[in-house]
């Protein structure tokens, strides 16, 4: 490092740039402001997750064969879960419910459930487990201190806690070992306007995918003709994900 | 240990090679960071000086807009950095010590934990996403 380019910290004159940028930040019209447009012109769709949409899964149930690993081969796939030491982590899983009365049997996939009122997010100490905007629940690794309590909190099961190095990610799906982790309902997809790898995988369209609060949405249309129910609706937690069938 | 051996060798040995250049400074008993772009990469989102001082705020900045508020296609991303200064010939910006990443924070004794949980490799980004 040569020694002349060296400046004293630059306390006051980023103090100034900030200021600059705020002055940029004036109204051009009701609700854009030059930042926001500067922003919106980075070439992705939905540049913001929206409080406006709450995304949701509807899976039928009666469309699901219990020997069809599609939707779990997907999302180890995309998400780059290798799926064979007995620790790793499980995103998605197929639960076996069978009525013994009856003997009628149906395939679930499992997943985070992405509440309205997650029970993780309450738990978690460091605030890394967070529900976004748009209602996809997450965990922030750059917070987390993998202490497991949103593990035990939720009634899902839908936690995993990663015990060893990763060092084959998916570039847009970060992992790491130390860290809580679960379903993203592939939030980097779906913020580029894509489907989540796992409904995009079945082969009889069991899964959907969509906006709840939209009631156009396929999603919210199929929601208003078909019963469905939420697991274990009675904890109050408001999933996103609804099932039809069981 | 095999493999810590051979790296401990091959270290030794580029910085012999770089001793016998002349490549290192004089003044200096650590080898000079490597710094790698990209041939068809254009320019950096900010100017070296600033990004030198910088990045580290930047980076922090937008990883929270992005994973908290869902930002997408802002123009600082550490999967940009990555695309642009991997090395030609591991495709990745960590590694051996020679890689751009690590051989600047090994210079200036900087801890660098990106890596623990993101890819340090370019190119696999949205195609070996997407399957």
């Amino acid at each position: 490092m040569s020694g002349q380019e060296q400046k004293p910290l630059p306390g006051r004159r980023v103090f100034l740039a900030g200021g600059a940028a705020a002055a940029l930040g004036v109204l051009l019209a009701p609700g854009i402001r030059l930042i926001e447009v500067a922003a919106a012109t980075g070439g992705q769709p939905g540049t913001r997750a929206s409080a406006k949409v709450r995304w949701g899964l509807l899976i039928d149930t009666t469309q699901c064969s219990s020997d069809c690993t599609a939707c779990v081969d997907a999302c180890q796939t995309e998400n780059h879960i290798s799926g064979t030491a007995p620790t790793d982590s499980q995103w998605l899983r197929k639960v076996e419910l069978k009525d013994m009365r009856s003997g009628r049997s149906a395939s679930v996939p499992v997943m985070c459930q992405h509440c309205a009122k997650p029970a993780c997010v309450d738990v978690c100490p460091t605030g890394a487990s967070f529900k976004r905007a748009d209602g996809i629940v997450l965990v922030d690794r750059h917070a987390c201190i993998g202490c497991r309590y949103c593990m035990m909190a939720c009634p899902y099961k839908a936690r995993s806690f990663v015990h060893a190095p990763v060092d084959d990610q998916n570039p847009e799906v970060p992992r790491g070992k130390g860290c809580v982790e679960g379903c993203t309902l592939c939030v980097h997809r779906v913020d580029k306007g894509q489907q989540p790898a796992c409904v995009e995988s079945c082969p009889n369209q069991a899964m959907l995918f969509g906006d709840l609060n939209d009631p156009e949405s396929a999603i919210s249309q199929r929601l208003r003709t078909i019963a469905t129910t939420q697991v274990r609706a009675d904890l109050g937690l408001d999933p996103g994900v609804r099932y039809h069938g069981i | 240990m095999v493999s810590f051996a051979a790296i401990a060798r091959s270290a030794l040995l580029a910085a012999g090679l770089a001793a016998a250049v002349g490549f290192a400074q004089a003044d200096g008993r650590v080898p000079r960071p490597s710094v790698s772009v990209a041939p068809d990469a254009g320019s950096c989102v900010a100017p070296p000086a600033e990004m030198r001082r910088n990045h580290m705020d930047m980076l922090k900045h937008q990883r929270d807009k992005t994973l908290r508020e869902g930002e997408r296609g802002a123009k600082v991303s550490l999967n940009g950095c990555i695309n642009c200064h991997a090395g030609k010939e591991t495709g990745s910006v960590t590694g051996n010590g020679q890689q751009f990443c690590e051989s600047c924070h090994a210079y200036a004794a900087v801890k660098l934990d990106c890596f623990e949980c993101h890819q340090p490799k370019a190119a696999k980004t949205s195609q070996g996403g997407q399957r």
